[in-house]
């Protein structure tokens, strides 16, 4: 512990004095919840229609008005001829087309089954997903409607409800749990608690050691009687403290701004962050071991961060990965924090629902410190 | 008290298959200031890390104030002062921070933290410069604040990688009068350098050249040294207009053992059977305004000589 203390204040002095180190431990953190919070928004809305309405009486008119209320799609678009109802969607004015035929109130009239064509652009699969299932939902409603109309005069019919309406005979109540809304902001915000935390711990604690490297600073130290605990607690303790003013931060901003409410215990959640603190600083700690340069530590950083955001399940289910990088995911660290995280704050879990993933987070603490310490020595060799 | 304060046997530091240092063998005694010279990569920033305990000897032995450099390096590093060839202190602290951050590592207390930093800044005069930023210093005054730093926690011995490299002549001059300044308090000093004129100033000098330890001593015994001016040769110098056409013409001759261009000179190892007529002929013919006298061979003039006889022995073997 030799020399603990005036390295924590030496640390804390650079720390004021680096406009830099402040800039990115708090105002980077806020730009990116910005970003994921608001802007990227993967709930899809106003999606643009082109129509070719060849019918053009009250229940054609009313077809078009049924989609447009769902809010999902818009009239981008009114044509009169096929040229140009096809021109709108590969022109990418209308991601959607819906063809309604001229006899198309004719067959309904005639108790007929009616067919109106929608075509889709499938170039952006979630769009084309979710215009897909709206249209198919919204139909099947609007046909199941008429068909209702027609039991009610025949005074009989598949199943009645209990106040005695006509209905179909099997019904799904489907309840959306932990995030009723569907906000995406509360999906990405709690793992983002997660990327933010591991960006700035790893950045700063492995510069903050190979900045010391590259000025010959820490070969005069190894020249001096501090030990080699005194040093590394000392350059890592205020970044420590960094790291948990930044999980405040977040999580302030996190339930005042977007509404996101902790479920879970707040306790269990903070315990849970300090063991990914403290694997967050093995990782750059081990970077500083292999870096001679900060931009070789800026390199190794990126090699670590990759993955972290694409492959931990923070941005895309990682039950859709190949098996290969399925595998690969669980030797991530942050995989398990955002697991950890969704589960406390979203759907408040506890320690036992996640105990699979604390034993992972645990796992992957134990091996990367144990590394980047056997690997840090106080010698030059 | 008559026991070196550093002193090494067989001393050898290998990196793979390369030796950076091999089987140097000194003794370092009280307030002396050892020179250590020797061409770039020639061992002599390895010989000093093994001794300051940052780097783990691969054969020998070696201490420093009596302990062992094997066993026991962080008890050593409490009693010296090391001082790097490159600026190393920190660029965006004070002066006094950077004073105060090297007392607490040393872990002085207050009272003595005061009284160390006085005696310091006193010593090196940066008392003008007290609260500036270490970066904003000129070259010379980061050398001074990095010798201060080194001498925060008053050690006995102190090493000093190249201090001087890359400062002017007048910042040079001066932190060599403080390094006397501290041979005269009883610390005890090993220095790395490539100039000859910090080289004659030195108490003691050793030469590294690949990696052995060529020649060690005082530097007039060194001088007077039987292999540096062999029985039978003496040292004469020669000036002349074009002293680089000279010095081939030397070299061809039979009866020089020796030649060597210093500034404007040639500095000759003669056989004592020519004379010095004779060589002004050979070497300088129609010139009218060459000379030659005899001189004292200087410590560059042992080295070379003795870096070529070993070179010569390396070849050979």
């Amino acid at each position: 512990m030799n020399g603990f203390l005036a390295i924590l204040l030496k640390e804390f002095a650079h720390i004021r004095r680096d406009r830099g180190t402040i800039f990115f431990a708090f105002v980077v953190p806020v730009m990116q919840l910005t970003i994921f919070g608001y802007a990227i928004n993967v709930t899809i809305d106003d999606i643009p229609m082109v129509i070719l309405d060849l019918d053009g009486r009250q229940d054609s008119r009313a077809l078009v008005e049924a989609l447009c209320n769902t809010q999902t799609f818009r009239v981008a678009e009114r044509v009169h001829d096929h040229d140009r109802f096809r021109r709108a969607i590969t022109a990418g004015r209308a991601k959607v087309g819906l063809l309604i035929p001229p006899d198309y109130a004719e067959h309904l009239l005639r108790r007929e089954q009616a067919t109106v064509q929608v075509l889709i652009d499938g170039s952006d699969s979630q769009v084309a997903t979710t215009a897909m299932n709206t249209v198919a939902l919204l139909v099947n409603r609007l046909a199941a409607g008429r068909a209702r109309a027609v039991v009610e005069a025949l005074q009989t019919g598949p199943a009645r409800d209990e106040g005695g309406e006509v209905a179909p005979p099997i019904e799904a109540r489907a309840r959306l749990l932990f995030n009723p809304d569907l906000e995406s902001s509360h999906f990405f915000v709690p793992g983002l608690i997660a990327i933010i935390l591991q960006i700035v711990l790893i950045f700063l604690t492995s510069f903050s050691i190979v900045r010391e490297r590259e000025n010959g600073t820490l070969e005069q130290l190894f020249v001096t009687p501090v030990g080699r605990t005194g040093l590394l607690l000392g350059k890592l303790a205020p970044y420590v403290i960094m790291a948990f003013g930044e999980l405040l931060i977040v999580l302030v901003v996190m339930v005042a701004v977007f509404g996101v409410p902790i479920h879970g215990s707040l306790l269990s959640l903070i315990g849970l962050s300090s063991l990914f603190i403290l694997t967050a600083l093995g990782l750059g700690l081990l970077i500083s071991t292999l870096a001679a340069t900060q931009l070789q530590a800026t390199q190794l950083a990126y090699v670590i961060m990759l993955p972290s955001v694409l492959l931990s399940g923070f941005m895309f289910p990682r039950s859709e990965m190949p098996l290969a990088i399925y595998a690969l995911s669980f030797f991530l660290p942050v995989t398990y924090y955002v697991e950890i995280l969704r589960g406390v704050i979203l759907r408040g879990a506890d320690l036992i629902d996640l105990a699979p993933n604390i034993a992972g987070l645990l796992a992957c603490c134990a091996a990367i410190l144990g590394i980047s310490l056997l690997r840090f020595r106080k010698q030059l060799d | 008290m008559n026991a070196p304060v550093i002193t090494t046997q067989r001393l050898t530091r290998r990196f793979g298959d390369v030796v950076a240092v091999r089987d140097v063998s000194i003794d370092v005694p009280r307030a002396a200031i050892f020179g250590l010279l020797g061409p770039n990569g020639s061992g002599k920033s390895t010989l000093i890390r093994m001794l300051c305990g940052v780097l783990r000897p691969s054969e020998g032995d070696g201490r420093v104030l009596g302990v062992d450099i094997r066993r026991d390096p962080e008890a050593i590093k409490r009693r010296i002062g090391y001082m790097s060839q490159r600026f190393s202190l920190y660029g965006d602290l004070t002066v006094r921070e950077n004073l105060q951050f090297y007392g607490r590592v040393y872990g002085l207390d207050d009272r003595r933290q005061h009284e160390r930093q006085d005696a310091v800044i006193e010593l090196a005069g940066l008392s003008p410069y007290i609260d500036r930023l270490a970066s904003r210093l000129s070259g010379g005054w980061k050398q001074r604040l990095a010798l201060a730093c080194a001498l925060i926690h008053e050690p006995e011995v102190m090493f000093l990688d190249e201090p001087t490299a890359g400062i002017d002549p007048v910042a040079r001059r001066e932190l060599w009068d403080l390094l006397f300044a501290l041979s005269h308090r009883g610390v005890t000093m090993l220095v790395t350098t490539h100039y000859m004129d910090e080289a004659e100033r030195c108490t003691h000098v050793g030469y590294l050249y690949l990696s052995r330890l060529i020649a060690v001593g005082r530097p007039v015994d060194l001088k007077s040294d039987p292999s540096v001016t062999p029985r039978g040769t003496r040292h004469v110098e020669v000036e002349c207009a074009d002293p680089t056409a000279a010095l081939a013409r030397a070299r061809a001759l039979d009866g020089v053992r020796d030649a060597t261009l210093v500034g404007n000179a040639l500095h000759i190892l003669l056989e004592e059977t020519r004379d010095e007529p004779w060589l002004l002929a050979a070497v300088a013919a129609g010139d009218r305004s060459a000379g030659v006298r005899p001189i004292a061979p200087t410590l560059e003039d042992v080295f070379v000589l003795l870096s070529r006889a070993q070179q010569a022995r390396e070849a050979s073997s």
